[in-house]
């Protein structure tokens, strides 16, 4: 019997490995202390009615950005032991296939993990307050998105010290991903946990629409909406039509992989290529999901920090949507070297370059917007600043990779690395910090210290540099990607030790980013103005944080930068506009479904990972269940008396 | 929201006040029925071998879209949409993305000199 349980938890959990024994010990004690700060100062009541079950978009955008923020250091823990690993030639620090558990877990994590949770975090703190709305168009819908995120990144991130990593890099490519080259969980565990999440990213792309489209402030036309609404609107839109892509794609491996079927296996017909056409179907359009809010975020930075209005706003909105639309015609140049001849590479080709040319008009619109403006260098602005050299470089470097015939050499070099590391931490994460510092004083009600933000930015900044830059050369010096170990003959190594450090100063960075939360936290600074920036849009008429309702009266708006045009005419004179009477204010109640749902989801996904029915058909009857619950639940909605919302914005300074 | 006094806010969209007409049980009934056979029609003329091969092919894609047409008139309300008309601007543009994963893949795989 004893033999028994050992046979099993020395096949259940990973072993061996000292760097593992070291993780294993740091989540139980992580655990083991979060539970007890709960209970001891008797948190656990709180933290279920006001964050677990809460249906507030607010507090759901807060708690993806933490979530976010945690996978970016999962993830930059893995960047920097491969980096690591690399500094040297025959470096001994991780064996070949821990490696490729690694370089596998950090894509899937930054993408999948962080990037789109900390995107999503955005959506969820701004859009509605941009548009004048009291929460999003479904707040239930919201919270099951959130939670089954989060439920699929804790199934995937499981995989780390239960059953093994995934190790068939971050798209997982058949046939190494199938059952007869990968016959371990690692794999099950991929499949899985973005199953689940998945369904949430696909599900808040539905509501983003909605709330977008239905839920804008009366005098709020499409064409004065501000750009980052429109961003996530056409992100939303590439979501909708994206993401089913994805599922359909990895559903097929599962069914090869559980039921042995051969869509993609080696015989009997399948064919793996097929994957890769799938998969890049969903996955070109998801780095345009990505990016595009980042550039709505650039939008209202820069034009909030030069005090101009945005130049060329008509052909922003043109450049994002038609971005949304082509970056459906270019996948396939992810595998021109597949080998389908010069009129399928021709085209795609063509189309990767035409794609470009939206982008380039955006640059110049930035630029334009700064021209003779009166710039203010803040944090959220110089992020913006250090981003815009850095596309546009990484944007060129990606217009040298859509040449056919020219990618049959720079394919899967670490060219390609630094390709798409310059638009993606360039692009995607220098945004979504952008994002983060300037809504932050609106989420929390007071502002994040400036000096620790400028060091953490210029570490970023200048590591960025010397980590890739590099990279370029060692890609055209001809090393390949996925490489765990390099000989000193190859002549690589002095880039490599340059790449490693730019990698550590941006740990640095990261680690200044950190610093300054808890310091400001600690001296706080709050921002009882409630528009710490001088802001133009929506969000900052009203006090930080934003009280529960948002909104005291609902929003009258009569121009593009509407609460900018209201404070200017007030500045001028102008009488100030007489406030309506308020009413009592109709809110959506809070739900526990949501979290229990999520949870079901979390115990059927680990029984498919295992093979365990006797797990999976009480997750999934467990999920059928509260489907049910909800649907004869009928006691969803309250109102807010008026005397509250006066006491409620009393206290935040606002006379009613 | 009606029974609210001065609940006008504009979350009532999410509600129901700018509902158009469901339906009625009669176009529910139909909708159901032709659905029906137009599942039954491939399946009794596969599993029969009445048809086979092309002809086999054409007959289960013709009954295939014909349902999704069904579908989308007497279940997704497509004709009573008021203006502006986002579902049916959501279709065209989903439908036009179907066709390329649809047709690209075909054509990419045509040519697939690996496989």
């Amino acid at each position: 019997m004893l033999d028994k349980i050992k046979d099993f938890a020395s096949d259940f959990f990973v072993t061996g490995d000292p760097l593992i024994y070291g993780a294993d010990v740091a989540i139980v004690l992580t655990m083991a202390a979060v539970v007890f700060v709960l209970s001891y100062f008797k948190k656990w009541g709180w933290l279920w009615r006001e964050w677990l079950t809460t249906v507030d978009h607010k507090k759901i955008g807060i708690m993806y950005i933490i979530a976010a923020l945690l996978m970016l250091f999962r993830g930059g823990v893995d960047a920097l032991l491969m980096r690591t690993q690399l500094v040297m030639p025959e470096m001994d620090f991780l064996k070949p296939e821990h490696y490729n558990e690694i370089f596998t877990t950090h894509g899937v994590i930054m993408i999948l993990f962080m990037a789109m949770p900390l995107m999503f975090g955005l959506f969820n703190i701004a859009v509605p307050l941009q548009i004048g709305a009291r929460d999003v168009a479904f707040p239930f819908l919201n919270s099951l998105s959130f939670w089954l995120f989060f439920m699929g990144a804790m199934l995937f991130n499981l995989s780390f010290v239960i059953g093994g990593s995934p190790n068939a890099g971050w798209l997982a490519y058949p046939p190494l991903s199938e059952k007869m080259f990968n016959p371990g969980v690692g794999q099950d565990f991929y499949i899985w946990g973005i199953q689940i999440s998945g369904i949430g990213s696909l599900m808040t792309g539905i509501n983003f629409i909605v709330t977008i489209l239905k839920m804008r402030a009366p005098g709020m036309k499409l064409m004065k909406m501000p750009m980052f609404t429109w961003s996530v609107l056409a992100s939303s839109l590439t979501i909708i039509l994206a993401f089913p892509i994805l599922t359909v794609t990895l559903a097929l491996l599962f069914i090869d992989r559980f039921l042995g079927a051969h869509f993609f296996t080696l015989d009997a017909g399948g064919n793996p290529m097929m994957y890769i056409n799938l998969i890049w179907m969903w996955g070109h359009p998801e780095v345009y999901i990505v990016i595009l809010p980042a550039f709505g975020i650039f939008s209202e930075i820069v034009s909030t920090f030069s005090k101009k209005k945005l130049f060329g706003y008509k052909s922003m909105v043109f450049a994002l949507m038609s971005i949304s639309v082509v970056s459906f015609f270019t996948w396939a140049h992810h595998f021109f070297t597949m080998g389908s001849g010069a009129n399928v590479n021709a085209f795609f080709a063509v189309s990767t370059m035409i794609i470009a040319i939206p982008t380039g008009v955006k640059v110049f619109n930035w630029i334009l917007t700064m021209y003779k403006g009166k710039i203010s260098f803040k944090t959220p602005m110089l992020w913006t600043m250090g981003f815009i050299p850095c596309f546009v470089v990484g944007g060129m470097t990606g217009v040298l990779l859509s040449v056919a015939p020219a990618d049959f050499q720079f394919h899967n070099s670490y060219f390609l690395i630094a390709h798409f590391h310059q638009v993606l931490i360039g692009g995607v994460a220098f945004g979504y910090f952008a994002g983060l510092y300037y809504w932050w004083p609106k989420m929390f009600g007071f502002s994040l210290n400036e000096k620790l933000g400028k060091w953490a930015f210029w570490l970023w900044n200048i590591g960025f540099y010397v980590c890739f830059m590099p990279q370029y050369l060692l890609g055209l010096m001809g090393m390949t990607r996925r490489y765990s170990s390099y000989s000193w003959d190859t002549g690589w190594f002095e880039l490599n030790l340059v790449s490693t450090i730019g990698g550590f100063l941006m740990g640095i960075g990261f680690l200044f980013q950190v610093w300054q939360i808890l310091h400001s936290i600690k001296f706080m600074q709050k921002d009882t103005t409630g528009d710490p920036w001088d802001g133009r849009t929506l969000e900052w008429s009203i006090p930080s944080p934003a009280p529960e309702y948002n909104f005291a009266t609902e929003p009258r708006v009569s121009a593009m930068d509407d609460w900018w045009e209201k404070k200017q005419k007030l500045a001028s004179g102008g009488a100030p506009e007489p406030k309506p009477a308020l009413e009592p204010i109709h809110m959506p109640k809070n739900s526990g479904i949501p979290i229990i749902k999520a949870t079901f989801w979390f115990i059927a996904g680990f029984g498919f990972v295992f093979d365990w029915m006797w797990m999976a058909i009480p997750g999934l009857i467990g999920v059928a269940a509260c489907m049910l619950a909800h649907s004869f639940n009928y006691d969803t909605d309250y109102y807010i008396p008026v005397d509250e919302i006066k006491r409620t914005e009393a206290a935040a300074g606002r006379g009613v | 929201m009606a029974q609210h006094p001065t609940g006008h806010s504009h979350d009532a969209h999410a509600h129901g006040d700018s509902h158009e007409s469901h339906g009625s049980l009669k176009s529910y009934v139909i909708g159901f029925v032709l659905s029906l056979v137009l599942t039954i029609i491939p399946l009794v003329a596969v599993l029969n071998d009445m048809v086979e091969g092309t002809a086999a092919r054409v007959l289960l894609l013709v009954t295939a879209v014909l349902q999704f047409v069904v579908q989308l008139f007497f279940f997704m309300h497509l004709r009573e949409e008021k203006k502006p008309r986002w579902n049916l601007m959501a279709l065209i543009l989903g439908l036009v993305i179907v066709l390329t994963i649809v047709i690209g893949s075909i054509w990419i795989m045509t040519y697939n000199k690996v496989a």
